[in-house]
């Protein structure tokens, strides 16, 4: 990481009832950064941040806020603060004094608190809310209480358990758009959890990428979403056409790579102990149909089915081993090609990533090789 | 729901209400009979109230019984809030057979329940009189706390509590700031049914008592065999008219409640045990 390192979770196992949730998880995460777990539900983001928080204890490893062994602290003994899924607001207080809760534990002159709530209230722009209820707000606006309630005690984390989940998309977008300007302006350090894949591509500043309580990846929206080091990344995120197949020579800047249906180009792996059963990722925006054999590849395939949208051309095509390609392209595109028609698949070789592993049947496997190519890179 | 407009209806329902309550009008009626008889109406008189309260013969035994139904009932609180809280927030093997042994003080009959004590007590050598009257109480009043409290616990959102300790606050302070708070409703409607369970023993009261430290109830049992006198009408008549105060007020505050933190039920919970508590 180039920040500073303000938190780092190493080795960090947790078990339910016989059932490991979470197997070693290594995390380090910088000062001032907007890191979002991705994952499935059920993939251990949730209980990753429950250890940070202390609301959990890991059955092993240690959590490290700010250079001090936190492991064993409870959670009123640390300086991070938690915005729950279904905002948790205290109901038998109003929004004063559920935002000043907080800061009457830790002593805070009347004054002074009186001075911070306000001002909370106007950076979640709910200036004048302080005698409503919890049950007199919308969903949205508890939502913002329950932010401010949090970022009050200006702690050095700030966890959000999917904070969004229960808004429409509309407030959903809104609030994207309000939490990601409020972190840049205070500088905290926030560590969102979502199983949205836009919402993290378009918030974060570090994605990862969790599922079965591993990492699969982490690293920049642009990053993984242009190389995917897993099959699952690749697909979790965004669309991916994903190719069975065999590394092969290189040629020039591009890599061959045989399929079953033909030859293709492929960006050229920078790890040098890639299997030679692999799989290749590319993005549906990156897929070229021609009705000429293009150079460098010999795939080629029947449009099955085209759904036009408008602004894109979705097109559906199955190659000859039986691989299903999706590809979309320019709306102003459609009458090209017909449906049943024979084309020919490619793309710039930069935007295939090859992906470790050939059917993950096993997931240790899987993990390994991914591992690997990671270590390499 | 089918309303009863008919003719025949409303006179099903004003007979059921008139057999209900004729008893206990008759007793008010009879408080301000000057006859001494019940049989007979001989005008109206305020004489029992003031020989109610001119001799001791009544007005102790009533402050005994709410001085025991006070005592015991904030005791029982304390034990089953706490009882209750504690065994909700964690699993262990035995709990399910703990909150059946914590409901057999209203289970097994309680003239059991009064000769257990009695042998108990006498083995320790404890004397009888309010002290044990007061312990025999609490025993019995802690599982309606319990069982109240227990439900309304249920649904109380475990991350309010979880919120409390993430924002600095210890795990006592977020008892005493937040769970009870939450639970106040169902803690005081414990409260109610317990005073009403110990304000009117006649058993546990009768095997604990000792010469000197009569209970109202017990005192009004035994003075039966002499008839029923006028002063009792007229203590009755008392004490019907501070339960309808009562319940006049705890419906207001509970309206107060409600209206204060309606959707508290949102994330508290269902809020129906209060109100079946309550009446």
């Amino acid at each position: 990481m180039e920040a500073e390192t303000i938190l780092s979770l190493s080795q960090i196992r947790k078990s339910f009832s016989d059932t490991e949730v979470l197997h070693g998880l290594d995390l380090e995460i910088g000062r001032g950064e907007f890191v979002t777990l991705l994952g499935p539900s059920g993939c251990g983001k949730t209980t990753t941040i429950r250890i940070v928080a202390g609301l959990e204890r890991p059955d092993s490893g240690r959590v490290i806020l700010n250079g001090k062994d936190v492991t064993d602290l409870p959670p009123d003994k640390r300086r991070v603060n938690t915005v729950f899924q279904n905002y948790a607001l205290f109901p038998h207080m109003n929004v004063y004094k559920n935002i000043a809760y907080g800061l009457k534990i830790q002593g805070v002159d009347k004054e002074e608190i009186r001075r911070r709530v306000k001002e909370m209230l106007e950076l979640v722009e709910l200036p004048g809310f302080e005698n409503r209820r919890p049950a007199e707000l919308s969903g949205g606006q508890r939502q913002r209480v329950a932010i401010a309630r949090a970022l009050v005690l200006q702690p050095e984390i700030l966890l959000l358990d999917e904070p969004l989940g229960a808004l429409d998309l509309q407030l959903r977008r809104q609030m994207q758009r309000e939490l990601k300007s409020i972190q840049s302006r205070l500088g905290i350090t926030f560590i969102y959890i979502t199983h949205d894949q836009e919402e993290a591509l378009n918030m974060s500043d570090r994605i990862v990428v969790m599922r079965e309580g591993y990492i699969e990846q982490a690293g920049t929206p642009a990053g993984i979403y242009e190389h995917p080091a897993t099959r699952f990344a690749a697909s979790f995120i965004g669309e991916s056409n994903i190719l069975d197949g065999r590394l092969g020579e290189r040629e020039g800047e591009a890599s061959v790579f045989e399929t079953a249906a033909g030859r293709c180009l492929c960006a050229a792996p920078t790890a040098k102990t890639l299997p030679a059963d692999t799989a290749l990722s590319v993005r549906p925006d990156d897929i070229q149909l021609t009705k000429e054999p293009p150079a460098g590849f010999t795939l080629s395939g029947v449009i099955e089915d085209q759904q036009y949208t408008g602004s894109l051309l979705r097109t559906t095509l199955r190659l000859t081993d039986g691989t299903v390609i999706k590809s979309n392209r320019h709306g102003r595109l459609l009458g090209q090609m017909e449906t049943g028609q024979q084309v020919y698949v490619s793309w710039n070789p930069a935007h295939a990533a090859v992906i470790g592993g050939y059917a993950p049947a096993e997931k240790e496997d899987s993990r390994t090789v991914c591992g690997e190519a990671e270590a390499k890179a | 729901m089918k309303r009863y407009t008919g003719l025949w209806g409303k006179l099903y329902i004003a007979l059921i209400l008139l057999l209900l309550y004729l008893p206990i009008g008759v007793v008010v009626a009879y408080s301000f009979n000057a006859s001494k008889s019940t049989a007979a109406w001989g005008g109206f008189t305020l004489d029992w109230y003031i020989s109610l309260f001119s001799s001791s013969e009544y007005t102790d035994p009533l402050l005994n019984s709410l001085l025991v139904a006070v005592i015991s009932v904030a005791g029982a609180a304390v034990i089953g809030t706490l009882a209750a809280v504690g065994t909700a927030s964690r699993s262990f093997r035995t709990k399910g057979a703990f909150e059946s042994v914590a409901m057999i003080p209203i289970m097994i009959p309680e003239i059991i329940l009064g000769l257990a004590l009695l042998s108990i007590f006498g083995l320790m050598d404890l004397p009888m009189g309010l002290p044990a009257i007061v312990l025999g109480h609490i025993t019995f009043c802690i599982p309606y706390i319990y069982l109240v409290v227990r439900g309304r616990l249920r649904g109380i959102d475990k991350s309010v509590l979880e919120a409390a300790r993430d924002l600095g606050a210890s795990s006592l302070r977020t008892f005493l700031t937040i769970t009870v708070p939450l639970l106040a409703p169902a803690i005081g409607g414990g409260c109610l049914l317990a005073f009403a369970m110990s304000f009117d023993d006649v058993i546990i009261s009768f095997f604990l008592s000792a010469p000197g430290a009569d209970m109202l109830p017990v005192k009004v049992y035994s003075s039966l065999k002499l008839g029923l006198t006028p002063e009792i009408n007229a203590l009755f008549a008392l004490m019907l008219l501070a339960i309808l105060l009562l319940l006049a007020a705890g419906l207001g505050a509970g309206a107060i409640y409600r209206r204060a933190s309606s959707a508290g039920r949102k994330t508290a919970g269902k809020d129906g045990l209060e109100d079946s508590t309550a009446v």
